[in-house]
């Protein structure tokens, strides 16, 4: 990974935490409502993994915690903003809000609320570039807790019975909403519950961008190459709580001191300082420029946007003119 | 035309769909090598091959949400649940997902499957094997659920479903794969929305669907031969949405409404068709709608008692003469 790939991974994770930071101040405003789970302190999870694999091309699917994955994926922080502000502008035309992020175009293939719910759907995907005969792979972020559902052993069966084009990237942040992991999960290591199903799998630190990078470029490689599927399990945590009704009480304050040494923006940042690419002040300016950009452009356009009219209420529910539906088809 | 059984007319719809289209597949458990439980995917593992014709483990709703995933890129998955008893273990999937992408997403993705699984009591299958369960589904926005009567109409609607763009629940039942019926020889297909007037008559509309049309048709052969009562017989074979407009052209015809249904009767069909009878023609009636359902429990082993707990054409032709005094 060169340098000028670095400095522009610690702008878009720069970028990342200041537009979920800009999120809560909106929630707390209560321009944005619902649920609203945040993603600091993980970027490097998402940056480095998609950094090794083709956003826009291959298909990425996520949970609820889905801004930041379509984002890098292609799609316009102003129409993610604008969804979040439940405006018509928004990505989904303010019907489906934080937790359902979706980016066709750019191949984001959506953030889904039930813990577990996108694993047999990207196996599904890839099950599709298989029949297909394409070179995409299908990428699933999740979170830990997410591999005590079903549909995790049910999925990673199914994708290694039929060898399909699938990575399943655990972001292990240690906590299931507000269960530690060690309260909830026999084996606290993901990556070794994987070996029941023979597929290969690691476990790294989910910190370091350049360690994530660089497990995630084996991982996108074995899978790209029709080796079938892979599971990397990153070491991660999450600043905020589960989401913004969570106290965040559970937490002790020296786990989260540690953790917080190990912020991914920070280490790349002094990183480069260290080897003379970057100056702190040029940090600051990147940050300044970013969180003006933030308000004069992706905020601006959430304020602006109208709401959406009444008449899209009932026009999603089950496709209009649908020959096939009113009959008279010879 | 030709006669064929329930199953073959299934087969059919596959074959010719999987023969047109390289993206039409179906999976299930037991539906390939084995051919299928009830025969209805016979010999299309032969024909198209392992990539298109899946066995897969017994894990509903991870192959369900394998369908819907492989269905955001364009695949036309048919997917076969041995039994609606197991649809349950799919519904997360089919509920939370398949209904509601669309919706959610703005209008960006679609979820074009279809899920095809038998309900109904059967042979004495006891109690997790005899669900009925097509008034949980009617009730999901975002779904369309159909229940065909005929080999004729599996055929057609099936054809139709795996063309449409929204999800499809086809329910089945147990004991019709093997009735025979005439199926047109040439292509055709049948609309997802409306009814069909199976029988006309002026005194009293008796509401069926899948097996209770049977019964229905048996009732108003009895009502016309011993009682001198004209029923007609309208075929509910889409529950969702539900034919406003045919139910209450009849009830507008005939003042009299009797719903069939086999299952129980809290929050289902004949609730349901009440209801619309109500909100569409209610002055129309010359009498209160009556339902026709199964008795309040779970279905038991014993084959007396499994009978006595659901509905027949005695009940059917019963409940038509308490509305007429008789």
């Amino acid at each position: 990974m060169d340098a000028e790939v670095k400095k522009r991974l610690l702008g878009e994770m720069l970028f990342a935490r200041r537009f979920e930071e800009r999120c809560y101040e909106a929630y707390v405003e209560r321009k944005i409502g619902g649920f609203l789970h945040l993603y600091p302190g993980e970027e490097a999870c998402a940056y480095g993994v998609l950094e090794a694999a083709r956003p826009g091309y291959d298909y990425v699917m996520t949970s609820y915690r889905d801004h930041i994955h379509a984002i890098r994926c292609g799609v316009d922080p102003k129409v993610i903003m604008a969804e979040l502000y439940s405006k018509v502008t928004g990505c989904c035309k303010g019907l489906g809000g934080s937790m359902h992020i979706f980016g066709v175009e750019h191949r984001f293939m959506g953030g889904y609320a039930l813990v577990g719910g996108p694993f047999p759907l990207a196996a599904g995907i890839a099950k599709g570039i298989k029949m297909k005969g394409g070179d995409e792979i299908s990428i699933c972020f999740l979170g830990d807790a997410a591999n005590n559902q079903g549909t995790f052993h049910e999925s990673l069966n199914m994708a290694k019975v039929w060898e399909l084009p699938v990575l399943y990237v655990c972001e292990n942040n240690l906590y299931g909403i507000g269960t530690r992991i060690d309260r909830s999960t026999a084996v606290v290591d993901q990556y070794k519950r994987v070996s029941g199903y023979n597929i290969p799998s690691e476990q790294v630190d989910g910190q370091d961008i350049e360690l994530v990078y660089k497990a995630a470029k084996k991982a996108v490689e074995h899978v790209r190459s029709g080796k079938g599927p892979y599971f990397l399990e990153l070491m991660t945590y999450r600043y905020r709580g589960h989401s913004m009704s969570d106290s965040n009480a559970y937490r002790p304050k020296d786990e989260e001191r540690m953790w917080s040494k190990r912020d991914p923006i920070i280490m790349l940042r002094d990183r480069l300082i260290e080897v003379g690419e970057i100056t702190l002040d040029d940090y600051k300016q990147m940050d300044g420029d970013i969180l003006e950009k933030i308000e004069s452009e992706v905020i601006k356009f959430a304020e602006e946007s109208p709401q959406p009219p009444l008449e899209i209420l009932e026009k999603y529910t089950l496709g209009e003119d649908d020959p096939w539906v009113k009959g008279g088809v010879a | 035309m030709s006669e064929i059984m329930f199953w073959e007319a299934i087969r059919r719809a596959h074959d010719e769909e999987m023969a047109r289209d390289p993206l039409v597949i179906c999976m299930g458990e037991d539906i390939a090598i084995a051919g299928g439980t009830y025969k209805a995917t016979n010999g299309l593992y032969d024909k198209y091959g392992p990539e298109r014709v899946i066995d897969t483990p017994i894990s509903e709703n991870g192959y369900t949400g394998l369908g819907i995933g492989a269905s955001y890129l364009g695949i036309r998955p048919v997917i076969e649940i041995m039994s609606v008893n197991f649809s349950w273990l799919a519904m997360d999937q089919i509920f939370n997902t398949a209904a509601k992408v669309r919706y959610m997403s703005g209008g960006q993705l679609t979820a074009p499957i279809v899920v095809r699984s038998p309900g109904g009591t059967a042979h004495q299958l006891g109690a997790q094997h005899s669900a009925r369960m097509e008034k949980v589904f009617m009730g999901i926005a975002g779904l369309r659920v159909i229940t065909p009567s005929s080999p004729r109409q599996v055929y057609g609607l099936l054809k139709s479903a795996i063309r449409c763009n929204d999800p499809v629940f086809i329910n089945e039942h147990e004991l019709m794969y093997n009735m025979k019926g005439e199926v047109p020889d040439d292509e055709f297909f049948m609309p997802l929305e409306g009814s069909e007037l199976t029988r006309a008559g002026k005194d009293v509309t008796l509401f069926g669907y899948n097996i209770s049309v049977h019964w229905c048709l048996q009732a108003a052969d009895i009502l016309a031969r011993q009682h001198d009562i004209d029923a007609e017989v309208v075929d509910l074979y889409a529950l969702s949405p539900l034919d406003r407009v045919g139910i209450a052209a009849s009830v507008s015809k005939t003042h009299r409404a009797v719903i069939v249904e086999e299952a129980e009767p809290a929050v289902g069909v004949g609730a349901e068709v009440m209801a619309v009878i109500n909100e569409e023609c209610f002055f129309e009636l010359d009498a209160p709608p009556v339902r026709v359902s199964a008795l309040n429990v779970p279905i038991p082993y014993n084959h007396t008692l499994e009978k006595a707990a659901i509905p027949n054409a005695q009940d059917v032709v019963k409940s038509v003469l308490k509305m007429f005094g008789k």
